[in-house]
């Protein structure tokens, strides 16, 4: 199914959580959505889940309007809402079995689709436990179970791993990207790493607006520009060498990266590569090179370059 | 329907597990029993075969317990943040009141049900007016879910459980008793509003075994109201939420 968002505007008070936002996520695509605390990632998010109406704009999914027809937008979609509640005074099984009843699975499919939620879970060996008795990692992985359960087209998921430890962290990504082959998913967050590992697409929103959507290559060619290396250089002086590489035609600037260790950064023009005449000039010089990295622009600063104003 | 049934059987048996259920059935039972039998005008006291007495217990004990019982029924959503996991699932707003009202419906009538017995001791002692028995029933079903809807109503406005409480019973005490008591103390037409608005007069009536349409339009509109008014209080807490 595809999801269609067009224009949303969503207030609260004078205030636009979200601002003429429009986007489309085609079936099968992982997409991460990605924004400061505040931007907006929440409100979207609500509204794809037919939790919230939006004051303008409409959603479409496989055709049907969050307006028009909730009902059976609600039947395809799998929601984990951001954090997370769930029954704390039922056990596992019993709170799975009513999420399954809820959504209407037939009676003889329930037990199966129940063993199958624990497997693919890891709850195993917590099924009769209260979900009160779980620990932050375990009730997230209850929380996935009910939104998976029904066997959803799409899922929607609101900073999944936010309170688990890097274990759980990893674990959770694992079933995001198995569950990402075969359904539509939309993962909130704000750690990058995490997008970047996950996702197909990502969607930066800012301020409720949409700041960037693309592959995170292309985010990553979007931002680089001109190249950019540190390079080490030594067996003579520092000042020389200093000069040398500023006489390389290809090169703009050369700043001290660390004086006593003779790094430098060395910045080429657009388009140009300053790697070998680098290396000739310390050959012809009688310098030796110790150490040569290409800085990369990391995608924390395009995040950062986007949204900090 | 079958979304009302779901959410009506997780809600009672989240009453039992909580013990709640126990202690309400029980208090009421002992209560009922203690002054319909044993203590003060009694039936052997008044020697006629009605269960009178019971059901003026049963009036005041009744709307005591209901407003404990709906007190966490929309708070409880409110405040876990349930009230999102639900309603992303197929299921309305309706749906989630009709559900919340069912379940503590039913609680009330297990409740009435074991007293039952006491009828049935009656009609072995004497003649018994079985219609104004009936009806008392009737009369005592019909009130508790007049409450049990403002309750849950009271329940939408906050994510507090005291305050809904409290809101119960101040807001129930004018039905129950104070228009009663303005009632009776004014004449015309202020006199016959409030004794309109008064569940002390439709209830005393029903319960006297008379069959009045009147009764019957009060009640289920109070019911309606409540149940309307609760879901429009969802519906815009979340058009802002």
């Amino acid at each position: 199914m595809d999801i269609v968002v067009e224009h949303l505007t969503k207030r609260y008070g004078p205030q636009k959580a979200v601002d003429n936002i429009s986007f489309r996520v085609k079936a099968g695509e992982v997409l991460g959505f990605l924004g400061p605390n505040g931007a907006g990632k929440t409100t979207t998010m609500k509204v794809l889940s037919c939790f919230v109406l939006p004051e303008e704009g409409d959603v479409k999914i496989g055709g049907y309007s969050i307006r028009e027809h909730p009902e059976i937008i609600k039947k395809h979609i799998g929601y984990l809402p951001e954090n997370n509640p769930l029954y704390q005074d039922m056990n596992i099984i019993d709170f799975l079995e009513f999420i399954a009843k809820v959504h209407e699975i037939p009676k003889h499919l329930i037990q199966e689709r129940l063993l199958d939620m624990v497997m693919v879970c890891g709850l195993e060996g917590e099924k009769h436990k209260l979900i009160r008795e779980l620990s932050k990692g375990y009730q997230q992985r209850v929380g996935l179970a009910q939104a998976l359960i029904h066997d959803p087209d799409i899922l929607i998921l609101d900073e999944p791993t936010t309170g688990l430890d890097p274990n759980q962290i990893v674990e959770i990504r694992e079933l995001i990207k198995r569950i990402g082959k075969e359904k539509t998913v939309i993962l909130s967050s704000h750690i990058l790493a995490e997008v970047e590992a996950t996702c197909d697409r990502i969607l930066i929103i800012n301020n409720g607006r949409v700041v960037v959507d693309g592959t995170a290559e292309e985010l990553r060619k979007q931002a680089q520009g001109n190249e950019i290396l540190k390079l080490g250089v030594a067996g003579g002086d520092i000042n020389d060498i200093f000069e040398k590489i500023m006489e390389i035609d290809t090169v703009e600037t050369v700043d001290f990266l660390d004086f006593e260790c003779q790094l430098l950064e060395v910045q080429s023009y657009p388009n140009t590569s300053s790697v070998k005449d680098i290396f000739d000039t310390c050959v012809a010089n009688n310098y030796y090179i110790t150490e040569m990295t290409p800085i990369e622009t990391k995608l924390e600063d395009i995040f950062r370059e986007l949204t900090t104003h | 329907m079958n979304q009302i049934i779901q959410i009506a059987k997780r809600e009672l048996a989240g009453f039992f597990d909580s013990l709640m259920g126990y202690v309400l059935i029980i208090m009421f039972l002992g209560f009922s029993g203690f002054f319909t039998w044993i203590y003060g005008d009694d039936i052997f006291f008044i020697g006629e075969a009605n269960l009178n007495i019971f059901f003026k217990v049963a009036y005041w004990s009744l709307f005591f317990f209901i407003p404990s019982l709906t007190m966490r029924s929309l708070t409880g959503e409110l405040r876990g943040g349930t009230l999102e996991l639900l309603l992303t699932k197929p299921i309305s707003y309706w749906q989630l009141i009709l559900g919340k009202f069912a379940s503590t419906v039913i609680l009330i009538s297990m409740a009435l049900a074991p007293s039952i017995i006491y009828y049935i001791s009656l009609w072995s002692i004497g003649s018994v007016d079985h219609p104004a028995i009936i009806l008392g029933y009737i009369g005592l079903l019909l009130m508790s879910m007049s409450y049990i809807a403002l309750g849950i109503f009271c329940s939408s406005i906050s994510d507090s459980p005291i305050i809904a409480l409290l809101s119960t019973l101040f807001i129930g005490i004018f039905f129950h008793q104070i228009f009663e008591t303005i009632a009776s103390s004014s004449l015309g037409i202020p006199g016959s509003i409030f004794s309109a608005l008064s569940m002390f007069t439709h209830f005393g009536s029903i319960s006297r075994g008379i069959f009045d349409l009147q009764d019957f339009i009060f009640f289920f509109s109070m019911i309606i109201f409540g149940l309307y008014a609760s879901k429009e209080i969802l519906v815009s807490r979340n058009l802002k939420a």
